[in-house]
């Protein structure tokens, strides 16, 4: 289980790179980053090297966030990697709510996030196909 | 039990207030007529002289006074008295034009006093007690209405003014501070802070005295939760003299009138027709004992019931209902009457914080509006269809509550400038 940080954005020029700028500046490596938008706000969703320590940055900051368990799957980074893991969704009939890639690739292998709201259920299907997701230490992930 | 500051007229019978009133009225009207030909011509105009004053039941006979009378009369015409028996101005900024100015003689500033240490009183103040006055110092009248009626009543006063929120929690944990008098919206951002700061378990405050601004019956409970205190509504206008005009007791149901010097009235503000007890309509005040400043039949245009039912508390004076909008702060968009304390109550129903900002504009000939709200950590989630749906629940509350679509626009905490005075709700670009 991998722990995604959302952040409330204002439709604001510059809120992103606020943002980033901070985590840089308190040496924090972003691993994974996706924006869900209206015309008026956006969530920031990401996964950080040290999820506590970027919490309590940005609350201080006066951030609004949220914390989401997410499950992160390794897929083989060639064409059609991914096929078994959304064939194992739609077997199961289980929605996606959102997904986006981490920037880590190794091995030949690339890393896909995922928030599904059947989670227990996904990962039991998973499993029966031999498929099992990431840990945070696995992808060195406080 | 219940503590009075001037037992024998907070508790007087009936009988006793009318007699006042009447004996009251009659003279001041002489001393108006004598004094402020301003109001002597209004009379004259009208075909009356104070012979026709004979006491309250007259009232009705006098002209009426409005914000244009005192823009007109601005600075000096209205004066009761020799300038140079004045002691004090205050004055309160108009939403256009000039500001108005009142003048106070010692005595004026005596009996505002009295009245504010009635409503010091009420809340259970008394000389054990460390009064923190965060209202604004200076021409505003909150500040000086409250610091004056604290030493009447004997407290340790804290002269603290609004701002330096650092400074204020810092007095107010070190000097144990009983009484917290300022604006609703500032408690509200002191509450915030406290809670912030982990200094909930250092205050000592009992109650809270709040004026000068609308607030509804939710934003109370959450200072009243917040702080740990009991949270009393006070009102006043600077024209009729400042904050005491009427204030809340224990029973927390409405303010009482301090009507041995105040005479209340509510007239329909279309006909000027006045209206029976209960009805709901525009506050007019008569003051009965100024001398510098003496408004006759003064129109608040503030709307609400008044109610002379008994109250537990054993005061005899009637009461006015907080405010249920001021037709200074009512919009009228869309051609739809919008208040102010409409979308509040909507905004804490919802779970949102009180403190928005109401956006009028015209586009295409057609008013839009808009509110900005803050997002809190409670409504907000990583799943946008969530996110979205708490918004349009919110979108159709307004619509429900207004009559009228109202666009929402979420923003990031402290994005809106929080007051420390009064608080600037409305930007209305139409006017430009
Ligand atoms: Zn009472």
């Amino acid at each position: 289980m991998v722990h995604q940080i959302s952040v409330f954005l204002e439709n604001r020029a510059g809120q992103l790179a606020e943002i980033t700028g901070i985590l840089a500046d308190n040496n924090i490596d972003l691993r994974a980053i996706s924006i869900a938008e209206t015309s008026d706000y956006g969530i920031l969703r990401m996964i950080v090297d040290d999820a506590e320590k970027t919490t309590n940055i940005l609350l201080q900051g006066g951030y609004i966030l949220s914390m989401t368990p997410v499950l992160v799957i390794a897929v083989p980074d060639q064409p059609g990697g991914l096929v078994p893991v959304l064939s194992t969704l739609a077997e199961g009939s289980i929605d996606i709510e959102y997904m986006y890639s981490l920037f880590l690739h190794t091995d030949g292998k690339a890393y896909m996030v995922f928030r599904v709201p059947e989670e227990e259920k996904f990962v039991a299907l998973l499993a029966t196909h031999g498929i099992t997701p990431c840990t945070a230490e696995e992808l060195g992930l406080g | 039990m219940a503590k009075y500051y001037q037992p024998e007229i907070e508790t007087a019978s009936r009988e006793q207030i009318k007699a006042w009133q009447d004996e009251r009225l009659v003279k001041q009207v002489q001393h108006v007529w004598d004094n402020v030909p301003y109001y002597r011509k209004k009379m004259e105009e009208k075909g009356l002289t104070p012979a026709d004053i004979q006491g309250t039941a007259d009232l009705h006979k006098l002209p009426f006074l409005t914000k244009d009378d005192l823009r007109e009369a601005y600075p000096y015409g209205l004066l009761g008295t020799p300038l140079n028996d004045c002691v004090r101005i205050h004055s309160t900024s108009g939403t256009t034009g000039k500001r108005v100015v009142a003048f106070y003689t010692q005595h004026d500033v005596d009996l505002w006093e009295d009245c504010c240490a009635r409503a010091i009183m009420a809340v259970g103040g008394d000389k054990e007690d460390v009064c923190h006055v965060a209202y604004g110092y200076g021409l505003f009248t909150g500040g000086a209405g409250l610091h004056g009626g604290s030493h009447k009543v004997g407290c340790m006063t804290l002269p603290m003014s609004s701002g330096s929120t650092d400074r204020q929690l810092q007095f107010m944990t070190d000097l144990g501070s009983t009484i917290l008098c300022c604006t609703p919206s500032y408690a509200a951002y002191l509450s915030e802070s406290i809670h912030e700061r982990g200094l909930r378990d250092q205050i000592k405050l009992k109650a809270g005295i709040f004026g000068a601004e609308a607030w509804s019956q939710k934003m109370r409970e959450d200072i009243e939760k917040g702080l740990g205190i009991k949270a009393y509504d006070i009102y006043g206008l600077t024209e009729i003299s400042g904050p005491g005009v009427s204030f809340e007791c224990e029973a927390q149901t409405g303010m009482h009138i301090n009507e041995d010097h105040f005479i209340a009235e509510i007239i329909d503000p279309e006909t000027e027709e006045v209206l029976p007890i209960g009805s709901k309509g525009e506050l007019v005040f008569t003051c009965i004992t100024k001398e510098a400043f003496p408004l006759l039949r003064y129109r608040t245009r503030d709307i609400c019931i008044l109610s002379d039912e008994p109250c537990p508390c054993g005061r005899t004076h009637i009461k006015m209902s907080k405010p249920m909008g001021r037709s200074d702060d009512m919009l009228i968009v869309k051609g739809v009457n919008v208040f102010p304390s409409q979308i509040e109550t909507v905004l804490l129903e919802q779970g949102y914080p009180a403190n928005y900002q109401i956006i009028v504009d015209r586009v295409n000939h057609s008013d839009t509006l808009e509110v900005m709200v803050e997002m809190t950590p409670e409504n907000f989630s990583d799943s946008l269809a969530k996110v979205t749906s708490m918004e349009k629940n919110l979108v159709d509350a307004l619509k429900a509550m207004l009559g009228i679509y109202a666009k929402v626009r979420l923003v990031a905490p402290k994005t809106i400038a929080r007051s420390e005075g009064k608080a600037v709700r409305i930007i209305d670009k139409r006017k430009i």
